[in-house]
């Protein structure tokens, strides 16, 4: 996982022993106790537990943790440029390596948008300079994003776009997207989709239903996000393009996707923790910091439908869709506030608390997952296998703690789970053998 | 009681409570000197983000009949025309110390967030389409006066009920008071998922005969525009409560403004039948009466901790 299209400051690799961790990497086959042996940024040798000779390397005392291959964050908002008082690479990169990421993709619906090949140059430099964790940038479909005038994509591609992306408005036009396709034979890059029909939408800010009904707020129907889904699908199914579906909300839309997959459309797509975790009932709290996003949280039966898709492998990846704001910019009745809450450092625990403890889906599926979304933008996923480059989120699976108690890395604090009780800690990072982040009580201490 | 934000907050008992009262200012309101010095020395602020007739005049006199010092701020005119946010505004009135805020305001969840951020209690006068409880209060009023109780009343609910803060928190009162609740209107403008708050739904007036009260909304006219009813002639036609349509025992009751030969034929409006123009009375000594509750009354006395249980979480800090 080290292509030229994800950036990160370079720093020293760690020569570390993780002693007698619990390595689970479900796609590389490994599930047991061992010592971790990290050199020269790569993993040299999983050894059985306290058999790796300490030669030369520092010691962590892992006994009781869990080493899980680094996640990938495809779907990230680091609000650069233009929108620096939200957050930056710096912090957002920082607030990843806190939730066990070692990638990242922002999206480049900043001010001004990320359109021209100078525009994505400038912003690997600065995660070359400043970014904790791999940091790659998708470049807008269309010049500034106005919806229709597709940007230099092969030009962007040289310059090092991760990918393509309107994300924070759907394509409205079919014509626009299906140039798109067309254009992506000839410089690649996967092109995603955030679905939704503004004609449907119209002005709504949660889900339409009985919740709505109740608040007296306008709802998002959800076949505004599943019939454009439908649309989009047929086209890159007629073109051979390669699309990526952002932020799944709906039952409908995951139905859509089955089917496209059904019918082999090159078609990925990504569930974010909050629509994982919560439904439309948490908005009767009128608390837009934490429940106020696009698309909105929806139904029970819809949370259900996402979690299905989880399982049967209809969702490919988890993304945070990680949107931090400033709070003043929260602080306000939820119909004017800003749309999105910011995810990167809970994601892990919050998906543990709420879908692996009680039994929903197994730790094992959950580490997949949040790993899983580098491979839809040409990205090589973490693993743990002897040889890979060293990714890996160490975990304390029984630690409790408040969401936002120690404040956060982000820059922004509009954490969909601020102050719920969570199980399920990341102690440390480690990114291509850097120690990119590691919990302040976490203990480097030599293993006894 | 700490503020009053939302209808459904209160108990049944706590609305007849407050009724009580109301009924006890009706009284005051017969004297030669109306005025009674309940609160003085005492400042409610109202602050209103959207125009207003009834709601504004209702509470303003009925601070000043209770002998409140009054601060009256509309949006236009004031520092929000400059772009003042409301947590700015309010913690600028909150320097006067006022004992009440009573806010309209065109957002839902408004009142709840001054109510976090501000010492004083907060009247919620109407926030978006969500709620506006002291019409709920004023309308059980008005009908508990004409019917003594509201138990077993089969009560429609006809117009725009989408759009409708008045709808939502009367649903809630009337149920809460026993009443049985139909609710009727175009397709397009009853909320996805409304039978689920406890009401029946039609889309059409055929059954309004088995109607004891019927309650008519207004339906304002930029709802064409966005294809909610084709016409205004259309809507009319199948929705207006007319002098054919109204039964000579039926009572008839709309929260004002009225647009005539709309929602409501004119002959209507001044029928025997109609009780609008008690609905606009009792707005004052029901307000009188919700000030009174949350400012003078024995239980509103120990401030926060004591209040209705139910204290929304601060926004801005970790809950």
């Amino acid at each position: 996982m080290s292509e030229t299209r994800l950036q990160m400051r370079a720093g020293e690799s760690a020569n570390v022993i993780l002693r007698d961790a619990t390595v689970l990497d479900p796609v590389a086959g490994i599930d047991a106790p061992h010592d971790v042996v990290v050199r020269d940024g790569r993993i040299a040798e999983l050894a059985a537990p306290g058999a790796a000779s300490a030669d030369g390397l520092e010691e962590i005392d892992a006994a009781g943790l869990h080493a899980f291959p680094a996640f990938f964050d495809p779907h990230v908002h680091l609000r650069v440029p233009g929108q620096e008082h939200k957050e930056d690479i710096e912090t957002g990169s920082r607030s990843a390596a806190a939730g066990g990421y070692c990638g990242v993709l922002a999206m480049a619906n900043t001010d001004p948008p990320v359109s021209t090949p100078a525009d994505v140059e400038a912003l690997l430099a600065d995660a070359r300079a400043s970014a904790s964790v791999r940091t790659g940038f998708l470049a807008t479909v269309t010049a500034g994003m106005p919806g229709e005038g597709l940007t230099e994509m092969a030009a962007l591609r040289d310059a090092g776009a991760a990918g393509f992306s309107d994300d924070g408005l759907p394509l409205r036009s079919a014509r626009v997207l299906r140039r798109a396709l067309q254009y992506q034979r000839l410089c690649g890059g996967t092109i995603a989709l955030h679905e939704e029909d503004p004609e449907l939408s119209g002005a709504g800010v949660m889900h339409e239903g009985p919740v709505s009904a109740a608040l007296g707020l306008e709802g998002v129907p959800s076949i505004s996000e599943s019939t454009t889904i439908a649309r989009d699908a047929a086209i890159a199914g007629y073109e051979g393009g390669r699309i990526h579906v952002q932020h799944l909300s709906a039952a409908e839309s995951v139905e859509a996707v089955r089917a496209a997959k059904a019918a082999g459309v090159q078609i990925t797509c990504e569930a974010s923790p909050h629509h994982l975790c919560l439904t439309d009932e948490a908005v009767r709290s009128l608390d837009p910091r934490r429940h106020k996003m696009n698309p909105p949280l929806r139904s029970e039966a819809d949370r259900q439908a996402l979690i299905a898709g989880l399982l049967d492998g209809t969702i490919d990846c988890v993304a945070t869709d990680h949107a931090p704001h400033a709070a003043e910019e929260k602080e306000v009745p939820f119909e004017q506030a800003a749309m999105g809450v910011t995810g990167l450092e809970t994601a892990f625990a919050a998906l543990h608390t709420h879908l692996v403890l009680p039994g929903t889906i197994e730790l094992g599926l959950l580490v997949e997952k949040l790993s899983a979304g580098a491979e839809p933008f040409g990205v090589e996923r973490p693993s743990l296998a002897v040889g890979s480059e060293a990714n890996i989120a160490l975990c304390d699976l029984a630690a409790a703690w408040t969401v936002g108690e120690d404040g956060y890395e982000s820059r922004s604090s509009n954490s969909w789970c601020a102050g719920e009780q969570l199980t399920g800690r990341v102690q440390m990072t480690l990114v291509g053998g850097q120690i990119a982040y590691r919990l302040r009580s976490f203990s480097m201490g030599v293993a006894a | 009681m700490r503020h009053l934000l939302s209808i459904g907050d209160l108990t049944k008992a706590e609305i007849e409570a407050i009724l009580d009262r109301a009924e006890s200012f009706a009284e005051v309101g017969r004297r030669d000197i109306k005025k009674v010095p309940t609160l003085r020395g005492r400042t409610v602020v109202t602050l209103f983000y959207e125009s207003s007739t009834r709601t504004s005049s209702s509470f303003e006199l009925a601070a000043k009949r209770l002998s409140a010092d009054l601060v009256s701020v509309k949006a236009a005119g004031s520092s929000v025309d400059k772009g003042e946010s409301l947590k700015d505004t309010v913690a600028t009135l909150s320097a006067y110390d006022p004992a009440a805020i009573v806010l309209r305001h065109p957002y839902a969840g408004a009142a709840q967030l001054v109510a976090e951020w501000a010492d004083a209690a907060v009247v919620n006068a109407g926030d978006g389409k969500h709620e506006h409880p002291s019409q709920a209060l004023l309308d059980v009023y008005t009908l508990r006066r004409r019917l003594g109780s509201l138990e077993g009343k089969r009560i429609w609910i006809v117009g725009d009920v989408l759009h409708s803060r008045v709808a939502r928190s009367n649903l809630i009162a009337f149920r809460q008071m026993g009443a049985e609740l139909t609710v009727c209107g175009p397709p397009a403008l009853i909320p996805r998922g409304l039978e689920q708050l406890g009401c029946a739904v039609e889309h059409s007036l055929e059954r309004l005969g088995e109607a004891e009260v019927i309650y008519a909304l207004r339906l304002q006219h930029e709802r064409m525009s966005e294809s909610f009813v084709p016409s205004l002639r259309e809507y009319a036609a199948h929705f207006q409560i007319d002098g054919r349509r109204l039964g000579r025992r039926q009572l008839l009751m709309h929260p004002g403004p009225v647009n005539r030969g709309v929602e409501l034929s004119g002959e209507v409006i001044d029928s025997p039948q109609s009780l609008i123009a008690e609905q606009v009375a009792s707005g004052l000594v029901v307000r009188m009466a919700i000030l009174y509750e949350l400012l003078a009354s024995r239980d509103s006395e120990p401030a926060p901790a004591a209040g209705n249980g139910r204290h929304p979480t601060p926004i801005g800090q970790p809950a």
